[in-house]
């Protein structure tokens, strides 16, 4: 068995290596048409107008997996293990996450302000946001139990469902799904990656939190 | 400008060899919790790799995801995993661990 998996992963690296070794070894790939488009896209860092123009399709794809992978979670929801805590958390915990929250929060928005022209955008806005949440979680915070139902489901779809209503409007104006017209680009790209950072910050601490909290009300 | 290009290859080795050091650590480990905190460690470096291949969009990413929330969410999976198995074997060998339990606090 241990020689059958060696095999495979000696296997498997020559491939790679083999692979790689293939490539050709000066090659512009498609930052070419990247860079000559980059004007129409609405943005000036390439890798968002990848993400959110070129191939608006695979980020959208992205928020629908993220959700179905909550939905996962929340489906084998042990509530029991997710609420309880064994003890308050220490006076450090405490002050560290109410200091760092709104410095987390900050630098989230920032990340997704300056996705447009510098690295940056709404996942990793929304990672910093969600760490937020966790070290919420951790210090003991619990979201308020008239938020847990309709308002938490509510902002979890927000980004993938403006991301439809948008990129299906301007199908109207006889354009391809998530083709936005250039004089609009840039403020639509705002408008989706701001709901889309809120959705997956969300997301993500409420997967950390690992079970439905509306659930775990009752 | 040579000297920084010999710098920066040496970097570069010894970034690899710390991560696949790393990896092999974390999947050969037989305790749980160092093999998760080995991933946290590799999940940085990994986007310290980033940062090296120019891709900084990436590497942010890696960070916050990668080595941050996944090694979040496995360190309750841990936590999760543990308190069952204590359940479990407490039912289990209820006979058998409550006597040595007490021998061993005499």
């Amino acid at each position: 068995m241990r020689l059958l998996l060696m095999a495979l992963i000696i296997a498997m690296a020559a491939g790679l290596a083999y692979a790689i070794l293939s490539l050709p070894a000066e090659s512009a790939g498609l930052s070419v048409y990247t860079t000559e488009n980059i004007a129409i896209s609405g943005v000036t860092n390439p890798v968002t107008a990848v993400l959110l123009n070129y191939r608006a399709y695979d980020t959208f794809l992205e928020l629908g997996v993220l959700l179905l992978a909550l939905l996962g979670v929340w489906s084998l929801g042990s509530t029991a293990t997710a609420s309880q805590r064994p003890s308050a958390p220490g006076p450090v915990l405490d002050n560290l996450a109410r200091v760092l929250v709104p410095i987390l929060i900050v630098v989230a928005g920032y990340l997704f302000w300056a996705g447009a022209y510098i690295p940056g955008g709404a996942f990793q806005a929304g990672a910093v946001l969600g760490a937020a949440g966790v070290l919420l979680i951790l210090a003991g915070w619990r979201i308020n139990h008239r938020l847990v139902g309709l308002p938490l489901r509510i902002s979890l779809v927000l980004g993938l469902v403006v991301f439809a209503v948008v990129g299906t409007l301007f199908m109207l104006t006889d354009r391809q799904f998530l083709e936005f017209p250039p004089q609009y680009a840039g403020v639509l790209i705002l408008l989706i990656e701001g709901l889309a950072t809120l959705s997956i910050g969300i997301a993500l601490a409420a997967l950390f939190l690992g079970a439905d909290p509306e659930e775990d009300d009752n | 400008m040579e000297a920084l290009t010999q710098l920066q290859l040496a970097f570069d080795v010894v970034l690899v060899l710390t991560l696949l050091g790393l990896a092999w650590q974390a999947l050969t480990s037989p305790e749980l919790f160092r093999a998760i905190v080995l991933f946290i460690a590799f999940g940085l470096l990994m986007a310290l790799v980033w940062v090296r291949l120019a891709a900084p969009d990436v590497a942010l990413a890696e960070a916050a995801i990668g080595a941050g929330l996944t090694g979040a969410l496995l360190l309750t999976t841990l936590s999760k995993l543990a308190k069952q198995t204590d359940k479990s074997s407490r039912e289990n060998n209820k006979d058998i661990i409550a006597p040595s339990a007490a021998s061993t606090d005499e």
